[in-house]
């Protein structure tokens, strides 16, 4: 079964420790959601999960074939259009052109992207669009693995409610592996197995919160009484520094 | 190959869009006809007559033979800027001392005017086609090394990022994301060198040659030939124009249709 397997691992910028001693396991078919204030870590936790930072001390161990990312800002190629975007990760598995149309076509359809959009070029997108051809690209390549950077942050309620449809019905299915990063507690809830609760300078885990209720049959009232609480928890009230004072 | 069909489909299109460009031309041929009726033949002959001539010269051998010495020379030295000014932008861009060490020498050369470079060349290389060329790589080398180094610096770490969680291989990556980002950079400024090169490649013939169309125009000066010179300026920036809005307009607005 593949993994992923954070050990002992910290990170540094200069004299400023980012990242102190993290262990954490994702196991294959799980989601788990990094929650943190921001500025603590988080992302930096993500790129070296990812690969795209090199790490210092302690072991990332990432036993999972393919793996793909949605970042809060779409990061889309300018000079491609939509389907040319949402291909690129399987032109990067060396898949053919009319492979690669096709399944870009499919599930840009699915996304509620409309033919008349194929051939837009990325500035004529609303950031709402932008987000969903970014989802499309990920989702495409059928990832082991899916990193997710606070992809729902800049979206509007309904929007959110969509993208996080089309996650979550692909964890039903038990078709992929979640590493979330977020700083809504709602959210979490909705998605999660696991949550750690990351408290910043020096980035740390303080706490892990489990969820045993499958995603499906989480109901808005579940998510509430979860998320309520959650807020009441010490842990939480110091690392997001609730309290009033 | 696919952008290529695409710019050939999109000329007829293109092409009736220059209407309006049109238009304007004649309005400016309307007010130089003006200038014709209001100071005489010998300052500004009237179009009728500059295009008469031009028809003459260019059944006329030897004006013909001219008009190639100088399209070899202009494009002899735009293509050296064209190879050399890329491949050092590019170089310069991606090293962070090579871009801080030649930025002080490129404004040197942006800002040394042209006329400048003839004499010094004139001295150097005595008078004939090395000077021309040399003074025409001078001056459109730096414009094409500039948008070579601007390609290069401005190109965005996140795209890279995304790319390599896609575990995206090295020459897709070149092709797919730096080489489309570049190119627009590089492509304006090739476009603008070879306007330069034009303009100076006629300076340094007037100056420093006995043959070409720089040539051509000194002599029709030195015999108060008004209408033949004319009809040369006429022939250089038709030229230019046929080039730019041509052949260069319609790829360029292919290759930056994705910018805001």
């Amino acid at each position: 079964m593949a993994r992923l397997k954070v050990e002992n691992l910290s990170f540094s910028f200069g004299y400023d420790t980012i990242l102190d001693n993290i262990n954490f396991e994702i196991n294959e078919g799980e989601v788990v959601s990094i929650v943190g204030p921001s500025g603590g870590g988080k992302t930096t936790l993500l790129r070296l999960c990812a690969g795209l930072l090199d790490r210092q001390d302690g072991d990332i161990d990432n036993s999972f074939e393919t793996q793909a990312i949605a970042f809060q800002d779409p990061r889309l190629l300018p000079w491609k259009n939509v389907i040319d975007n949402i291909a690129f990760g399987l032109k990067a598995m060396g898949l053919s052109s009319v492979e690669r149309e096709t399944k870009a076509k499919e599930i840009a359809l699915n996304f509620d992207l409309e033919e008349s959009d194929f051939a837009k070029f990325p500035k004529e997108l609303s950031g709402g669009m932008s987000q969903r051809v970014s989802f499309a690209r990920a989702l495409v390549t059928k990832p082991k693995l899916l990193f997710l950077d606070e992809p729902f942050s800049a979206l509007d309620i309904g929007l959110k409610r969509e993208l996080q449809d089309h996650v979550m019905e692909l964890i039903d299915n038990n078709e992929i592996t979640i590493f979330f990063i977020t700083h809504d507690i709602m959210e979490a809830i909705r998605l999660s197995d696991k949550i750690l609760l990351l408290a910043p300078d020096p980035g740390r885990i303080v706490k892990i919160f489990e969820f045993d209720v499958p995603q499906s049959q989480r109901d808005d009232e579940y998510v509430y009484s979860q998320t309520a609480k959650l807020l009441s928890d010490r842990e939480i009230i110091e690392t997001f520094e609730l309290e009033f004072k | 190959m696919k952008s290529l069909l695409k710019i050939l489909r999109d000329f007829p299109a293109y092409l009736w869009s220059g209407w309006g460009a049109i238009a304007s031309i004649f309005l400016f041929i309307a007010v130089w006809d003006v200038g014709n009726q209001i100071y005489g033949d010998l300052i500004l002959p009237s179009p009728l007559e500059t295009f008469s001539t031009l028809w003459i010269l260019f059944s006329d051998n030897g004006f013909m033979e001219n008009l190639m010495i100088t399209l070899r020379r202009a494009m002899v030295g735009f293509g050296i800027s064209l190879v050399v000014g890329t491949a050092l932008g590019l170089l310069a861009g991606f090293f962070v001392t090579a871009s801080i060490v030649s930025r002080p020498i490129v404004t040197i050369l942006m800002g040394m005017p042209p006329i400048a470079w003839i004499v010094l060349a004139m001295i150097w290389f005595g008078m004939g086609d090395a000077t021309v060329e040399f003074t025409v790589v001078v001056a459109s080398l730096p414009i094409v090394f500039v948008g070579a180094l601007q390609g290069t610096k401005t190109l965005e770490d996140k795209f890279e990022e995304m790319a390599d969680i896609f575990k995206v291989p090295r020459t897709m990556k070149f092709f797919d994301i730096y080489l489309p980002h570049i190119f627009s950079y590089v492509f304006p400024a090739w476009v603008a060198a070879l306007g330069m090169a034009w303009k100076i490649v006629v300076m340094a013939e007037l100056l420093a040659t006995s043959d070409g169309l720089g040539a051509s125009l000194a002599m029709a000066r030195s015999q108060l030939d008004t209408a033949s010179a004319l009809a040369i300026v006429v022939a250089m920036v038709g030229l230019l124009m046929i080039a730019e809005y041509i052949f260069l307009e319609p790829i360029k607005r292919e290759v930056e249709k994705w910018r805001d």
